[in-house]
């Protein structure tokens, strides 16, 4: 099997910061708060240089979908060795009302057409937790989906999967072209290196509106409210 | 000595907040690199390099202090050498990476900030030795001695001060008289950071002493070579676990091939690297008052005293404030030479000006640090207290701040640039400084 990877990344809140709820309990804080890339998209991107190291695949193809700032996760993905990066943009109340449906539609047009033969995401995001756009993905182009791997090889126009599942390890085979979700222990992610940070610099990153791809970013959801856990409560011995 | 008391009564050791402890490791005071005026590619180094010291150096800082040692440090180089952190501006055609100053100011930033110690010893390697091979070193020298020394399978170090000849350095005794083909070095270094460690060393000796600084000569040093020993370890009262030594050489031969630039013009040499040392050296205490700022400031935010947290108290927030723009300034002075630099303009006034500020500054900045935590900032389960005692070296090394300013004072021109007199990284606070009592 030969041929583009499209690998989802996603730009969040990073992980070490301490997340506050906004005064008008409308969402999180997310202003001038250090953001990065979602760490399940890392080991997708991982994963996905991995595949084109061995020479199984051609070309990997980072996409993110957010205002402006996305570009940055994008240039992370490419300075650890994907090979150009498809910004799809979508700012103000479009990006706050983003979630996984209009992701996976978005996602499910861009392989189409890029002529994608795999699509591998982080089975998760760590600011939403949805787990929903890998499968949303692959249900939207009828392809197989190889959810919360833990080992991926490939088979001639085959893929050996194994899945960590509530009951143990799970080992399926599934047909390409399909999509992908990595779970923690698939890869340790390399860190981008000076060299090739530079090296991304000339590598390119195309921007496009989603109605260019004839996907409708209207939200079915609404928010209702967001607020904080309530406080702990001391116990009782 | 109320302030004291009432801090060490208000810091009892029961109440240490779980949060604090996390912010200290991970959560951090985020960098306004806009303001400072980087463009995208050095943010996105900035992002990149902190996530690689966090993840492989943070884990073990403390321990290197408490033990002074870091025994991985040899694995760590080559970790760094393989990222292209060894040499930041060594041209691409030696193997390194091609930036520029700045660039390298924020690789030892961010490494100041998780560790100064090991920031220390990365700046004796990568501008110290590695960046004077760039400026000095002939092809065959390039050839012999760079590619290990960018790989990390090398560590480099330099050495001018003497036990007698720090601020002073241009008074240094170590002799190497010409014999045939070879030189041989007779005499002591002191304070020589990497000392025990160091494969390659670029070492100044005089070679005509009657010609007082138009006597010096550069010359590269390999470990092993015989009549080269390196003696104990010192034991400092920061940067533990960069190591510092003594050189000791006796009756050593190295050969005339290993001159470093031209013969009896070590002072040039010496003094135009010292500019640079400085430039790239005051990214540490920059380092550390930006990981003072990520242990404090959420501190302020979680204790709590008087039923309020103390980052309410007016004192404190005017102390919070007075440590950010202090690190802001000296961030913009810093960052706006450095950039002059990399565009071929060396101010040498401003090279020693910015470390004499950043220095000072950084000192103060951990002082008001520990006070934020009170008693907790005196004990050693936070680092506070390692982050003063290691800014403190910075008003010392490469030229105690009285001689600084003392360049800063005098004319230009190369009778004071040989004025100017400066000490080298290491230093030993159990002997009595030379300045004073």
């Amino acid at each position: 099997m030969s041929g583009r990877v499209l690998v989802g990344v996603k730009r969040v809140i990073d992980y070490a910061v301490k997340i506050r709820v906004k005064p008008d309990n409308t969402g999180v804080v997310t202003d001038g708060v250090k953001h990065s890339m979602n760490p399940f998209c890392e080991i997708a991107v991982e994963e996905a240089v991995k595949l084109k190291e061995k020479k199984l695949i051609k070309e990997v193809v980072a996409v993110s979908c957010g205002p402006q700032q996305s570009q940055e996760t994008i240039r992370t993905a490419l300075a650890m060795g994907a090979d150009r990066g498809i910004h799809v943009d979508v700012s103000g109340k479009d990006y706050e009302n983003l979630g996984p449906l209009q992701v996976s539609k978005i996602l499910a047009a861009l392989a189409k057409q890029e002529d994608a033969q795999l699509i591998l995401l982080g089975k998760q995001a760590i600011d939403d937790d949805c787990n929903q756009t890998g499968q949303m993905t692959a249900a939207l182009l009828d392809w197989p989906q190889g959810t919360f791997a833990s080992e991926v090889s490939l088979e001639g126009d085959k893929i050996n999967l194994v899945r960590e599942i509530d009951g143990g390890l799970e080992h399926i085979k599934i047909n390409t072209p399909a999509v992908i979700t990595a779970d923690l222990r698939l890869n340790t992610p390399r860190y981008a290196t000076l060299p090739n940070i530079m090296k991304a610099k000339k590598k390119k990153i195309v921007t496009v509106k989603p109605a260019d791809l004839g996907v409708d970013v209207t939200s079915r959801l609404e928010v209702l409210k967001v607020e904080e856990p309530p406080q702990r409560q001391a116990g009782r011995v | 000595m109320f302030a004291v008391r009432n801090a060490l009564r208000l810091g009892s050791r029961l109440f240490i907040p779980a949060v604090t402890r996390r912010g200290c490791a991970g959560a951090a005071i985020p960098i306004d690199d806009v303001v400072n005026g980087l463009t995208e590619e050095q943010i996105q180094l900035r992002q990149t390099v902190r996530k690689f010291f966090v993840e492989k150096l943070a884990p073990h800082a403390d321990e290197i202090d408490k033990k002074n040692e870091f025994p991985g440090m040899r694995d760590f180089w080559i970790e760094m050498g393989t990222m292209g952190l060894l040499g930041v501006t060594a041209p691409v055609e030696c193997g390194g990476t091609g930036l520029g100053y700045l660039d390298h100011i924020i690789v030892m930033e961010e490494l100041s900030r998780v560790s100064a110690a090991v920031g220390l010893s990365y700046g004796a390697h990568s501008n110290l030795c590695v960046n004077q091979l760039v400026r000095h070193a002939n092809e065959k020298q390039k050839e012999k001695y760079m590619t290990k020394l960018l790989t990390g399978e090398h560590v480099g170090a330099l050495a001018m001060s003497e036990p007698n000849a720090g601020s002073d350095v241009v008074s240094m005794k170590l002799r190497a008289k010409k014999e045939g083909d070879y030189y041989v070095l007779n005499g002591n270094k002191f304070w020589i950071t990497n000392g025990p460690d160091a494969d390659v060393l670029i070492v100044y000796a005089k070679t005509d002493p009657e010609a007082y600084q138009k006597g010096i000569t550069a010359f590269i040093v390999e470990k092993g070579t015989p009549g080269f020993s390196t003696a104990q370890k010192l034991d400092k009262l920061g940067m533990r676990g960069s190591s510092t030594c003594e050189l000791i050489f006796e009756d050593c031969k190295i050969p005339a091939e290993n001159i470093l630039g031209p013969l009896n013009k070590g002072v040039y040499v010496m003094m135009s690297g010292l500019d640079l040392e400085r430039l790239v050296l005051a990214s540490g205490p920059i380092g550390i008052m930006q990981a003072v700022l990520d242990a404090a400031i959420p501190y302020l935010h979680v204790r709590e005293a008087f039923g309020q947290k103390i980052g309410h108290f007016q004192l404190m927030q005017g102390k919070m404030a007075d440590m950010y723009t202090r690190l802001s300034a000296c961030r913009q002075y810093l960052y706006s030479v450095a950039r002059a630099c990399d565009r071929g303009h060396f101010s040498a006034k401003d090279c020693a000006g910015v470390i004499l500020y950043c220095a000072e500054n950084a000192t103060q900045v951990a002082l008001d640090g520990i006070q934020c935590l009170g008693g907790n900032g005196y004990i050693n389960d936070y680092p506070l207290g390692r982050f003063l005692r290691d800014a403190k070296l910075y008003e010392i090394g490469a030229g105690t701040s009285e001689v600084r300013g003392d360049h800063q004072k005098t004319a230009s021109g190369l009778l004071w640039m040989i004025k100017v007199i400066h000490t080298h990284k290491a230093l030993l606070y159990k002997r009595t400084c030379h300045q004073g009592f």
